[in-house]
Parts: C-alpha cells; sequence; structure tokens
C-alpha cells in the first residue's frame, strides 16, 4: 500500500532526526539551571529550619551536588545511557518513578484539551467560514479573540466560581473523587466531571486560535476549482465542505497543532496549579521551588520527547492527509 | 421533438455588470454545439449558468433555461443537485486545479456514483476502473489509486471526462477543456469526447476560443462577442462565409485555419482593440473594433437577422459573397 510506505518513510527520518535533538536540549537546559541560584540542598536546608553547614555539605555529598559541572553533567549523561533519570533528593525516590506517577494525569489532560481545542476548534471555524461577513461569523470572532486574550489562570479561577462555588455542577480540584469505592463506568463518569473545567480552561486559548485557522484555511480552499468541480457532481453543500474543503483545510490546523503541544505543556503548569490537578506541570512547579534539579531535568527531557513525538504523529497525520508528501 | 436544452434570452448580472445579455440559443439530443468568443465574452458564466453555479455575486436577471422540458431557473436546489453530475455534467478548463489534491482519483470518479446511484464503496471502484478504461487511460486498475500529482495534464483532463460521464449524462458542457493542454493532447481529448458522445448518446456543450477545434466537431456554431450572440452557423457556412465581421477578424486571425485543419489555438489578437471597450457602449458593442463600423450602428444593438433558419448575424451590414441581403436586414 503506497500510504503505508509513505508513513514508513515519515517515520523513519523523524527518528533519526530525534537523538541529536534530544541530547542538544539536555546539556542545554543542564548548563541553564545551574545558572538558577541555590540548589536542592539550599531548600531543603531552608525548610529544615535547623540544618548546620556540616549537615547540608553532607546533603551535598550524598546527591553529587558538590562535585564540579562537568563532572555532574557526565554522571547525568552516563545514568541517561543507561536509561536512568536519576534520584531525586527531595522526594527521595528516582525520578522516573516520579514522572511515571504523574505522567499519565498530564498527558490525560493534555489529549482531552487538546481533543476538545480541535473539535470545537474546527466546528467553530466552519462555522465562521460558511458565515463569513455575516453575524454568526463576526459574533464568534469577538469571542475567539477574547479567549484568545484571555489568561488561563484567569479563565481558571472564573470557571471555578461560575460552575463550583455558585452552579456547584462541577468539583473546583483534584483529579477524582478521594475515597469513593466506584469502578467500571460511574468511575469513570467522576473522573471526567473533574476532568471539564481544567481541560476546558486549557482549551479555550486553543480553542481560539484553531477557530480562526479553520476559518481562514476554509475561505481559501472554498474558491478552489475542485470545489467547483464538487459542486457539479451534485454534492450538497455539506458533502463538499465535509468531503473536499474540510479535508484540505485541515492540513494546515495539524501543523499548527503539533507545534502546540509544547506550549500546551507550558500551559498545564498553570492551569494544573489553579486546579491541583496531580500531574507533572504542577511536579515541575515544585521542582524549580525545592531546586530539584534531576527532576526538572527529566522533565523537560520527557517534555521535548512529547514534542518529538507529538511531531512525529502530525507528520504522520499529514502523510495521510496530503499524498503530496510522501512523494517528496 | 423539443431540443434537448433551450437558452431563450438569458441574462447574467453581477452588481456593476451585464456580462451576458440577452442569449438564446438551442441543443439538441446527440449534437455538439461550439460556442465560440475570446477571452471575456462570457462563455464560462454561460455555462456556469446552465449548471446553476454562477458565482455568487451573479444572479441570472432575464431568460429560460429550459432542459429536457423542465425550467432549471425554476428547480429548487435539491432538484438541481439531482441533475447536476447525472443528467448535466460539465469539465472545466483547469485540469490541474479542478481534481482535489487530496483524494485518489478513483475515489473522485466514484464519490458521483455513490452520490446518484447509490453505489457501494467497492461497487463504485470497479465502475471508475471501468470508466477509466473507457477514457483511454492504461492500467486503469493500477492508475484508480493514484493521486492527481502522479497524473499529467491530458491524464486528469480524462479522468475529469469519466467523471463527467459516469451518471451517462445527457448534456456535457466542455468549458475551453484543451486550452491549457499541450497541441499534441489537444485532438486526442477533443477526439475521446466526440467518441463518447457518440457512444454515450449525449449532447455536448463545446466552449472554446479555438476556431479549429470548432471546424472538427461542432454541428452548430454560436460565436458571441462581449456577452452576446453576434453571429450563428453551421460550421462549414461560417468558415466558407463568415458574415459578422468579428466572425472575419477571427477567421483572419487563424491564418492556418483554411489550409488544413489543425488545432492552432486562434489567439484573437489581430483584431485591435479588445473586449473591454465594449463596455459602457451604446450601439454595437463590436463598434470601436468594427472595421466597416459606420455612423449608425452607434443608435443601436442591432438585432439578430435570420439570413436562414440555421444563420443569424447581428449586423445589418454583412456584405455576403453569396446572400442577397434581403428585406428584413435592410429594414434597420
Ligand atoms: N466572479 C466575477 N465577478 C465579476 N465579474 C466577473 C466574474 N466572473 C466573470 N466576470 C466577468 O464576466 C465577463 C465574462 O467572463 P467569462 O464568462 O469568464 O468569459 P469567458 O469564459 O468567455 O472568457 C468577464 O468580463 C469577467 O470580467
Ligand atoms: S453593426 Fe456596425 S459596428 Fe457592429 S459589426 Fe456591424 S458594421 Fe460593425
Ligand atoms: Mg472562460
Amino acid at each position: 500500500m503506497p500510504v503505508l510506505i509513505r508513513i514508513a518513510r515519515t517515520l523513519r527520518r523523524t527518528l533519526l532526526q530525534a537523538v541529536p535533538t534530544i541530547l542538544g536540549i539536555v546539556i542545554l537546559n543542564f548548563f541553564l539551571l545551574q545558572l538558577a541560584p541555590g540548589d536542592a540542598a539550599d531548600v531543603l536546608a531552608g525548610e529544615a529550619g535547623s540544618a548546620t553547614e556540616e549537615s547540608v555539605a553532607a546533603l551535598r555529598a550524598r546527591f553529587g551536588l558538590d562535585s564540579p559541572v562537568l563532572e555532574q553533567l557526565a554522571t547525568y549523561l552516563g545514568n541517561l545511557a543507561q536509561f536512568s533519570l536519576g534520584f531525586s533528593p527531595r522526594y527521595g525516590m528516582p525520578v522516573a518513578d516520579l514522572i511515571a506517577q504523574r505522567l499519565p494525569g498530564t498527558l490525560t489532560l493534555m489529549a482531552v484539551a487538546l481533543l476538545i481545542a480541535i473539535l470545537l476548534g474546527v466546528i467553530l471555524g466552519s462555522l465562521m467560514a460558511t458565515f463569513a461577513g455575516r453575524i454568526p461569523d463576526r459574533l464568534l470572532s469577538v469571542f475567539s479573540l477574547l479567549f484568545y486574550s484571555i489568561p488561563s489562570f484567569w479563565i481558571g479561577l472564573m470557571l471555578i466560581v461560575l460552575f463550583s462555588v455558585k452552579l456547584g455542577w462541577l468539583p473546583s480540584g483534584g483529579a477524582g473523587t478521594i475515597g469513593s469505592q466506584l469502578k467500571g463506568f460511574p468511575a469513570l463518569l467522576d473522573k471526567a466531571r473533574y476532568m471539564v473545567l481544567p481541560a476546558t480552561s486549557l482549551a479555550l486559548f486553543y480553542v481560539a486560535i484553531y477557530a480562526r485557522l479553520t476559518r481562514a484555511a476554509m475561505l481559501e480552499v472554498k474558491n478552489q476549482d475542485f470545489v467547483r468541480t464538487a459542486y457539479a457532481k451534485g454534492l450538497t453543500p455539506f458533502g463538499v465542505t465535509a468531503r473536499h474543503i474540510l479535508r484540505n483545510a485541515l492540513i494546515p490546523i495539524t501543523t499548527m497543532a503539533g507545534m502546540h503541544i509544547g506550549g500546551m505543556l507550558g500551559g498545564a503548569v498553570v492551569v494544573e496549579t489553579v486546579y491541583s490537578w496531580p500531574g507533572l506541570g504542577r511536579l515541575a512547579f515544585e521542582a524549580v521551588m525545592g531546586r530539584d534539579f534531576t527532576v526538572l531535568l527529566g522533565i523537560l527531557l520527557l517534555s521535548s520527547l512529547l514534542v518529538i513525538i507529538a511531531n512525529a504523529a502530525v507528520d504522520l497525520v499529514h502523510a495521510w492527509l496530503d499524498p503530496r508528501i510522501g512523494a517528496r | 421533438m423539443a431540443p434537448l436544452l433551450q437558452v431563450e434570452n438569458l441574462t447574467i448580472g453581477f452588481p456593476r455588470a451585464e456580462p451576458v445579455r440577452d442569449l438564446s440559443f438551442e441543443v439538441s439530443a446527440g449534437e455538439t454545439l461550439a460556442i465560440v468568443g475570446e477571452s471575456g465574452s462570457g462563455k464560462s458564466l454561460t455555462a456556469l449558468a446552465l449548471m446553476q453555479l454562477l458565482p455568487r455575486t451573479a444572479r441570472v436577471t432575464s431568460g429560460r433555461i429550459v432542459f429536457d422540458d423542465r425550467d432549471l431557473l425554476g428547480l429548487d436546489a435539491r432538484e438541481m443537485r439531482q441533475l447536476r453530475g447525472r443528467e448535466i455534467a460539465m469539465i472545466f478548463q483547469e485540469p490541474m486545479t479542478s481534481l482535489n489534491p487530496v483524494m485518489s482519483i478513483g475515489w473522485q470518479i466514484g464519490e458521483v456514483l455513490k452520490v446518484h446511484e447509490k453505489l457501494s464503496g467497492r461497487a463504485a471502484r470497479e465502475r471508475a476502473i471501468e470508466l477509466l478504461r473507457l477514457v483511454r487511460i492504461p492500467a486503469a486498475e493500477k492508475r484508480v489509486d493514484d493521486y492527481p500529482h502522479q497524473l499529467s495534464g491530458g491524464m486528469r483532463q480524462r479522468v475529469m471526462i469519466a467523471m463527467a460521464v459516469a451518471c451517462r449524462p445527457k448534456l456535457l458542457i466542455a468549458d475551453e477543456p484543451t486550452t491549457a493542454l499541450d497541441v499534441t493532447i489537444q485532438a486526442q481529448v477533443l477526439d475521446l469526447l466526440d467518441t463518447l458522445r457518440r457512444e454515450l448518446q449525449m449532447a455536448v456543450v463545446l466552449i472554446t476560443h479555438d476556431l479549429g477545434v470548432v471546424a472538427q466537431w461542432a454541428d452548430k456554431v454560436v460565436v458571441m462577442y462581449a456577452g452576446r450572440k453576434v453571429e450563428q452557423a453551421l460550421p462549414g457556412d461560417l468558415f466558407n462565409d463568415p458574415l459578422h465581421p468579428y466572425t472575419r477578424g477571427l477567421l483572419s486571425a487563424s491564418p492556418r485555419l483554411k489550409s488544413d485543419f489543425h488545432y492552432l489555438s486562434g489567439r484573437l489578437t489581430e483584431i485591435p482593440g479588445s473586449i473591454v471597450s465594449a463596455a459602457g457602449e451604446a450601439g454595437c458593442p463590436f463598434r470601436p473594433r468594427c472595421r466597416q463600423a459606420r455612423a449608425s450602428c452607434g443608435h443601436q444593438v442591432p438585432p439578430l437577422i435570420a439570413q436562414t433558419p440555421e444563420r443569424l448575424v447581428a449586423c445589418p451590414f454583412t456584405s455576403s459573397l453569396k446572400a442577397v441581403p434581403d428585406a428584413a436586414s435592410l429594414s434597420l
């Protein structure tokens, strides 16, 4: 099948490029983090309140924080070569385990948010394109501009005020009812209820972007000759839009979605903090406050891996959407 | 028997312009009507009006389009959709951009069969392969999964033709189907159209600015200038004895035409002036470019005069070599 060959080719190219990229990111981040004042030992000592010079030095020695920077880097890379992300002084457990605990939460949050953003964005964008220049388009344009410009923490807080405090429909934070004995579908429903507000806060900004992007792309495709051909076949306007216009307009949208995965991770830090969502974003926040650089490096490494995987996925979707790509 | 298609006094208007005015013609079943005229004379808009696919800003402001005893302008959107692609089909000038770049050609041909004949995906694909064979595409069962960018211009136009004839339409509108193609390919594609017309008993409206095409493939010719019909004739008569000064200009702009029927593209640059100069003029639209123009030409738009039932011309001063001007033509 030509589709499979195209996809395989795309995948191989991506993998070959991934290794040096990740290595570069790790090294760069390592040095950047060294620039921050203080280290994990300082913070731990400060929190303990009764630390002495000796106990802090002992802490440093235990976690190798007292060796020269280059040696620390070499140790870290050596660990990486054995697929280990190191050990967190603060949490007292391997970084990999720490991340593994938090990763699913963030991944689901991001996936749900991205899904909402793309679905809602494409639907709204299609509506805007259909009514281009008329009242529905104008109204939606104003809303999308609004969501585009409001910071997500504020949206998050306002959603909590409205839906949790005033209406009492949805929980204001957490990832599930604590101590609930639910199983199967009710358990899923319970999780979904906790998901709604954080995912929406994270998604709204991107809904606005995708709506505007979809609108522009569809208006451009709409004027192309093959759309006229499609009408000449006797298709309904909906058929033409769904099967001919949208399919072509999705190509630039998937590109953007891929580029947004990284940005969404950044957004997750804020949203997870607002909703006390147990995810990577909050872990990253805590790691920064605790100067726990091994954890932070692990998260950054994983994030770049995530972005690379996301880009590969986008390439795959592209190769599937656009037959001209594999021909290169 | 009533003709398959009757266009009566068709006028198409934009908010600021009227690019087709008072146009009438008929096409009988199985016949090829050629509409000739230089770029901008309103040929494409006429074709799109037949499909009811005019640009958003354009309106049919008056006239009737009767197809197979139905007034197309009176049909609602759903009824019109059932005609499009099934009874009236159209192919366009630009084979490079008229196919959807992200769908296989087999799928695009099959789509029209799924819509009108409710075929399943598999059956539609089988029929698409048959249709590709019908339009002489080699290795059709392999080509059916190709995408448009993998085909040459001529092949793409064949795919467009396959798509257009999939439901055996009664009328095929071909808007400059070969203008974008290499000269050598042009004849093949036109031959194919002509063969299919006979095999499938379709009528064809062949739009072109190439008089060579008219000579070889048309049963009847309508010459358009600035949105109006200025002459109508059988192809033989038109070439032996062009009456309207514009038609004469067209013919002399195609010098090789008489020596051999070649597929030259008769670019009409040899008539001085351009079609734009006709805009906003009272009187004969061709007057600014007409060598025989005289004062009275500016008074009113010359009406079409029937020399014979098949022969119409919109100029009272046609000094035909054969026909003696009859009373009607002098009554102006
Ligand atoms: N969408 C449009 N808006 C405004 N004017 C148009 C549009 N399409 C065509 N026209 C005008 O109508 C006239 C006839 O166009 P067209 O039918 O495409 O001519 P032809 O096919 O004979 O070259 C041209 O003068 C053109 O400028
Ligand atoms: S009516 Fe006058 S201007 Fe028009 S074509 Fe005839 S001679 Fe020329
Ligand atoms: Mg045209």
